[in-house]
């Protein structure tokens, strides 16, 4: 299957090992570029919990994973998200685009990075010793997202 | 039967509840007058969108909600 998208509710969930199964999942591609998303481990944070609505977060991911497919030629893009609560160290989200060529792998995982960090219906609150903070949206991942709208114009 | 009232992110610490159940037919000011008062602003500001049974509403103030429905207050996302 080309879309290979889910959400991950619990621990021990191992990225590499779903990225072994998505590069065997298509021998055809020529190269394969992946991202993954780690809790950063900033001082002072304890812990880290992304909460989702499930009517909307899996659903738009599915979209999203569409829309990266219709823009590069790709033989697959795979996306997986964890939700509830980690530890910093821990992964949080895989992405990772299968392609004959490396360009179109390298883009599409960028593409599909920048949508997931600015779009997807997630909210975050960290931990610290004070108790949790809610993470409010960062202006650089819109700027991020603008890169893309601004590309498209210039190729429309 | 009633309406759900889902409340994400911040809005549910604000809220003091991640949900609320209240009587049906609910239009935008029906809901304006059944959230909790620490909501009533924040839900009219342009950043907080409102979803129907999943769909993101173009227009909050257009809402129609009936029995059975759930409608969600989305703050702005914090990113993946």
């Amino acid at each position: 299957m080309a879309r290979d998208v889910c959400l991950l509710e619990s621990d021990g969930w191992t990225p590499a090992v779903a990225l072994e199964a998505f590069a065997a999942a298509h021998p055809q591609a020529g190269g394969l570029a992946s991202f993954i998303g780690k809790v950063r481990p900033d001082e002072g944070v304890e812990a880290l919990e992304l909460s989702h609505y499930a009517p909307l977060t899996l659903p738009g991911m599915e979209a999203l994973a569409e829309q990266t497919l219709a823009r590069w030629p790709l033989d697959g893009i795979l996306i997986h998200h964890r939700t509830g609560i980690m530890r910093p160290g821990a992964p949080i989200v895989l992405v990772a685009a299968a392609a004959r060529h490396r360009r179109d792998a390298f883009e599409a995982a960028d593409f599909a990075m920048d949508h997931l960090k600015s779009d997807a219906w997630f909210w975050k609150r960290e931990k610290r010793s004070d108790g949790w903070h809610w993470i409010e949206p960062r202006a650089q991942d819109h700027a991020d997202l603008e890169r893309w709208q601004r590309d498209s114009r210039r190729t429309a | 039967m009633a309406i759900t009232l889902v409340f994400l992110g911040k809005l549910a610490d604000l809220a003091g509840t991640p949900d609320l159940q209240v009587a049906a037919p609910l239009d935008w000011n029906g809901l304006l007058a059944s959230l909790p008062e620490s909501l009533t602003e924040m839900a009219q500001g342009e950043r907080v969108k409102l979803a129907l049974n999943g769909s993101i509403l173009a227009e909050k103030t257009a809402l129609s909600a009936n029995d059975g429905d759930e409608i969600a207050l989305l703050p702005p996302v914090s990113g993946g």
